[in-house]
């Protein structure tokens, strides 16, 4: 797999474009590197074929707002049937950040760093702050 | 009333489904009516990804539905009952089998030979004369994509 993998923001209602806007002004990103798909007005099958077409014929990594749903439905069933394809339900923005400085890795190793990412990019308070301890800094 | 909605969407069981009416209506039970479905355990399980432990999902073909209709209303338990196409929902109501009952049209999404009657119902004129045919056999066919949208029958459609 030589070409960089693409991502593709697949959410509900505005929330992908939100979310690939995000990291663009963040990190700046080259275009094509994110790309958002909302399932606003969107059946599964049309649904599907706008991430088919966002995704071009490049290497690409799905990924979903949430864990089930429509757009995660989606993404499961195209990662089963189209080759190196991949996906991460349930995404934020430390997840994506991370993506963008590492698109260059192997699929699986790609997925399990962004999990592991995505989960570190959730704290809380009380008792939670330091819980991600472990976790290395969220992009670089 | 332990079948409190009997819906066409084809997404079948998503967000707007389970958090938006499932929550309102406090369902215990969600069973999709499709022939394909109900003998394809991989698809099951994609679909049974978005169902929250506390509610049961079960796949059933449409003669399996007829056959379990009347005990789904005598059921203790709410049940939302899903279909996905106009098809099903014509081929279930086939000999006025929906006679009085409810039907929630809640989701289908453009598509070609499609014209839109609301943002989230698009119909074919076919797909618009076999829901017509529904209602003429009994049934009571109002769109309305969440429980806080108003309702809007078949008849006020317009595509």
């Amino acid at each position: 797999m030589s070409e960089p993998v693409r991502g593709l923001i697949i959410g509900h209602s505005t929330l992908a474009a939100g979310f690939a806007a995000a990291v663009t002004q963040i990190a700046g990103a080259e275009p094509g590197t994110l790309v958002a798909v909302s399932n606003e007005g969107r059946g599964p099958e049309g649904l599907m074929d706008a991430v088919r077409t966002a995704a071009g014929n490049a290497p690409a990594l799905l990924l979903t707002d949430l864990p089930s749903g429509s757009c995660a439905l989606a993404a499961r069933k195209i990662a089963m049937s189209r080759p190196d394809t991949a996906f991460v339900c349930g995404v934020n923005l430390p997840l994506l950040l991370d993506f963008v400085f590492h698109r260059d890795l192997p699929l699986p190793e790609l997925v399990a760093r962004l999990v592991e990412k995505g989960r570190c990019g959730i704290i809380g308070s009380p008792n939670q702050d330091s819980g991600n301890a472990h976790c290395a800094a969220t992009v670089g | 009333m332990p079948i409190v909605l009997l819906r066409l969407d084809e997404r079948l069981i998503h967000g707007q489904v389970v958090v938006g009416w499932g929550a309102k209506l406090h369902v215990k039970r969600m069973v999709v009516i499709d022939d394909e479905l109900a003998s394809s355990p991989w698809e099951q399980e994609l679909y049974c990804l978005g169902v929250p432990p506390e509610i049961a999902a079960e796949f059933v073909s449409a003669a399996t539905a007829r056959h379990e209709w009347a005990a789904w209303q005598q059921c203790p338990e709410a049940i939302i009952l899903l279909v996905r196409t106009v098809d099903a929902l014509a081929a279930l109501a086939d000999g006025r089998f929906l006679e009085g009952q409810p039907v929630n049209l809640g989701g289908l999404h453009h598509a070609e030979g499609r014209e839109q009657a609301l943002p989230y119902l698009y119909f074919t004129p076919g797909e618009r004369r076999q829901l017509e045919a529904v209602a003429a056999g009994g049934a009571i066919l109002t769109a309305r994509d969440l429980p806080t949208s108003r309702a809007v029958p078949l008849a006020d459609l317009s595509t």
